[in-house]
């Protein structure tokens, strides 16, 4: 396959690339201490030393935005990888087995999916408690059946393929089948799913969290510094304007990078060149 | 006066829009009124793309480079889209491959029947109404009235065939284009819906351009045929000319890759049969939900068939028959609902202890290679997994037995062994699916239609091949088809299948020579044959004559 430069590939690594970079470097070191407040320099607009301003506390903004992308990318992706395996386990099942199993398990699917993402999850954090591990069930099991719907349509025709009957002939297990052939086949659309689902994932965090259910102060994310910077909307707008570019500048970077991988893993497309 | 032949395509150039390579090179014919002209070749010889040319409907990734094609002495290239529309479907009709596609299912006959009549005729509704009746009374289609008001999908294929035959005739063209009309077919719907066409167009003084890869068929209902291969006519002339003498190598070639009757083989048939089975039945399970369940069907009713060592059993049948039910139930993909299964004279079930050594013992070949290799494996990969359960067997043991398979079946290991079945043609992967339910050495084989998916010539190739390793190796097999001309190459025993029956069964010659039964009879007279005569040429004939008390031996002209 010849390489062709595509202007979505690029774009869409570069900006996941900055905010991963972003969280890594905020795991381990942020300019400021993103928690200490500092009243002396509150509400501080950009300059050379705080780059992007301080908020009420003198906090660092450009600090606080580090440690909270570590925090968002860190959940979203704890929670794609809850959702991702869950769902691939539940739908290589229901989509293998068929019959009494699958219709089993689609019921429960459907029942999920009639509630949408946002108010399931707001239902299970008022359950599991307001804190990172709360959010990453909840978002996890929220999420969970649109991977299953995924992988159990991926599963039904490819168990009809004559190479899984031809693996059986061979006198292969069912479980070695569904490993060796199934599951490998499935790959192509379950990155695409996951590149999306992790930009879903992230905005739904920010929402919990701006609603305050996420993960609780002074510890920030992306959602609550955007909320706590509704009060001082007309004196420091930057409080809430570099936090909501964060947002969007991610969900635009994973939408491009998920229609470029879509483009490359679809098997249709690809045959096309 | 002026002579003006009906469609002239000259020096007609296709490409492909974006690499400019050509698919049709420069090719010139002639098509006169009412006469059958018959396109034959390969996949990729460029014949459909000529015929859809000749409507201006090439696929848009395709785009006409050179050449002028004159339809009744109007140039089709320089028309307006005017002019096109009115010459398609009123001069120009087109039948196409699939029954089950090419009629909109949310729209009942009569109104589909009406379309084009009610565009390109000034005819009032209630006489509309008339022809249509007519029509469809004239294809066979009985209680015409009421079929009227029905939507497609009550028509069997080969019904549907005719009733689009029907759409089209009804315009009366100048000229019917049939792009493979009867290739998704039943062999006996094949000659109906064939001979339906004939008669409706010299009715009306319809020429013809069937397009197909089936020479057989081709030679016994054109008059002039053109044998296309990789874009270029290689050879044109009288149907009865060509194929008697013809010039071309590759005609030659394609006519030599036909299936021949070989001679009988001698087959041990005291010995214990390989695989017996014994009143074996099989139903398929109603659909339904939780609480209601719709009644299931019997596809097998009680089947007894024995395999002798050595031996090919053809099972032959239309689609539907269950023959393919059969071969699976035999190899363990299907469960039978009852019945016995016995592996050299042990009764075996899956629960017994026998069943693994029968999984190790019994392989299968499927028909589609491109679906029944995993996309994702290498070709080492693919024969390695089908060794992989072979009791003491080293990883340098299988290296060197997947060489040696590669040898057999012709794809040198150096060369093939890395690579991923996307990269093989249809003749190359179904070699390499052979190689791997040879790759065992088993002793019996079941093959499901192996060669139904592949090219004239490739399918003679793959038939070698497959008769070859057969003889080496001597395992028996199982070989369904409901292609008699294969089957009458490779079998040495015939079994014909019937709504789940086994109706005739009978040693090749036995069953092709004196068929007992009507629907073999049936089977053997919708198959013409091409045979080659005392002076080297060939001639058509049906395997079976009706009216010939001489059990079909007589030529037809």
């Amino acid at each position: 396959m010849k390489f062709k430069p595509n202007t979505n590939l690029l774009l869409g690594s570069v900006l996941c690339g900055i905010i991963l970079l972003a969280a890594l470097v905020g795991a381990f070191w942020t300019p400021f201490d993103p928690m200490k407040p500092d009243f002396a320099h509150r509400l501080l607009a950009p300059d050379a030393t705080y780059w992007l301003g301080t908020d009420e506390f003198g906090r660092d903004a450009l600090s606080r935005i580090m440690y909270g992308a570590t925090t968002s990318v860190g959940i979203s992706f704890m929670t794609v990888a809850m959702a991702m395996f869950a769902g691939t386990v539940l739908g290589l099942i229901a989509g293998y087995a068929r019959g009494w199993v699958d219709r089993i398990m689609m019921c429960f699917t459907d029942a999920l999916l009639a509630f949408p993402g946002m108010l399931l999850a707001l239902g299970l954090l008022a359950v599991l408690g307001a804190n990172k591990y709360g959010i990453v069930v909840a978002l996890g099991i929220a999420y969970m059946p649109s991977v299953l719907r995924l992988v159990r349509g991926t599963v039904l025709p490819l168990r009809e393929r004559e190479f899984v009957h031809a693996s059986r002939v061979m006198g292969n297990s069912e479980f070695f089948i569904v490993f060796r052939h199934i599951l490998p086949n499935c790959f192509g659309p379950m990155m695409v799913l996951a590149t999306s689902m992790f930009g879903w994932v992230l905005l739904a965090e920010s929402s919990l969290s701006f609603l305050g259910l996420g993960v609780p102060p002074p510890a920030p994310t992306w959602g609550n510094m955007l909320a706590g910077s509704r009060p001082f909307m007309t004196q420091a707008s930057w409080l809430g304007i570099f936090p909501g570019l964060c947002i969007s500048m991610t969900l635009l970077g994973i939408n491009l990078l998920g229609d470029a991988l879509q483009d490359k893993l679809d098997p249709y497309s690809r045959g096309k060149e | 006066m002026n002579h003006t032949s009906l469609l002239e395509v000259s020096s007609l150039q296709l490409e492909v829009r974006q690499s400019a390579k050509p698919v049709v090179d420069n090719i010139t014919f002639t098509v006169e009124r009412g006469e059958i002209v018959g396109i034959v070749g390969e996949s990729g010889s460029g014949k459909s793309l000529t015929a859809r040319a000749v409507m201006r409907l090439e696929p848009p990734a395709i785009r006409r480079a050179a050449g002028r094609i004159l339809f009744d002495g109007q140039d089709v290239t320089t028309m307006s889209g005017k002019a096109l529309r009115q010459m398609r479907g009123a001069k120009v009709g087109m039948v196409f491959q699939e029954p089950m596609t090419s009629l909109n299912p949310s729209m009942t006959i009569g109104r589909q029947l009406d379309e084009g009549l009610a565009l390109h005729s000034k005819l009032s509704a209630a006489q509309r109404r008339e022809l249509t009746l007519k029509m469809l009374t004239r294809i066979g289609i009985q209680n015409a009235e009421k079929s009227l008001a029905v939507y497609p999908h009550h028509f069997s294929g080969g019904m549907r065939q005719r009733i689009m035959l029907a759409a089209v005739m009804l315009m009366r063209p100048a000229l019917l284009i049939a792009d493979e009309p009867t290739t998704a077919l039943d062999a006996i719907v094949q000659r109906d819906v064939l001979e339906l066409m004939v008669e409706l167009t010299r009715e009306q003084g319809t020429a013809v351009l069937l397009i197909s890869h089936d020479l057989p068929m081709v030679a016994r209902y054109t008059d002039r045929i053109i044998v296309m291969e990789h874009g270029r006519i290689v050879e044109q002339g009288a149907t009865a000319d060509v194929i008697a003498r013809p010039e071309h190598p590759y005609t030659r070639k394609l006519l030599s890759s036909l299936p021949v009757r070989g001679p009988a083989r001698d087959i041990d048939r005291k010995a214990t049969p390989v695989v017996q089975t014994r009143d074996i039945v099989v139903d398929y399970p109603g659909r339904g939900g939780l609480f209601s369940k719709d009644a299931g069907v019997r596809a097998l009713h009680g089947i007894d068939l024995e395999i002798h060592p050595r031996e090919v059993l053809a099972l032959v049948g239309g689609s539907g028959s269950g023959k393919t039910t059969l071969g699976w139930t035999i190899a363990g993909l299907l469960k039978k609902t009852s019945g016995q299964l016995a592996f050299s004279g042990e009764p075996i079930q899956r629960s017994s202890p026998g069943w693994r050594q029968y999984r190790h013992e019994c392989q299968m070949v499927f028909q589609d290679p491109y679906s029944s290799l995993d996309p994702r494996m290498t070709i080492r990969q693919l024969l390695a997994e089908s060794l992989r359960t072979v009791p003491q067997m080293d990883d340098r043991a299988r290296n060197r037995r997947i060489d040696e398979i590669l040898d057999e079946v012709g794809m040198p290991a150096q060369e093939y062994a890395e690579r991923y079945p996307h990269a093989l043609s249809g003749g190359q992967r179904q070699r390499i699916a052979i190689g791997r339910a040879l790759s065992r050495r088993p002793k019996f084989v079941v093959a499901d239609e192996p060669v139904s998916a592949l090219d004239v010539t490739v399918r003679a190739q793959i038939l070698k091949l497959f008769s070859d390793l057969q003889q080496h190796y001597g395992f028996s097999c199982l070989f369904i088809s409901h292609d008699l001309a294969v089957v009458e190459q490779v079998a040495d025993r015939v079994a014909v299948m019937q709504n789940g029956r086994i109706v005739e069964a009978g040693t090749r010659d036995a069953v092709f020579d004196h068929p007992r039964h009507t629907y073999t009879r049936k089977l053997l007279s919708a198959i013409p044959l091409l045979e080659t005569t005392a002076t080297g040429g060939v001639q058509t004939r049906w395997r079976f004559q009706p009216d010939d008390p001489a059990t079909g031996a007589e030529h037809e002209d």
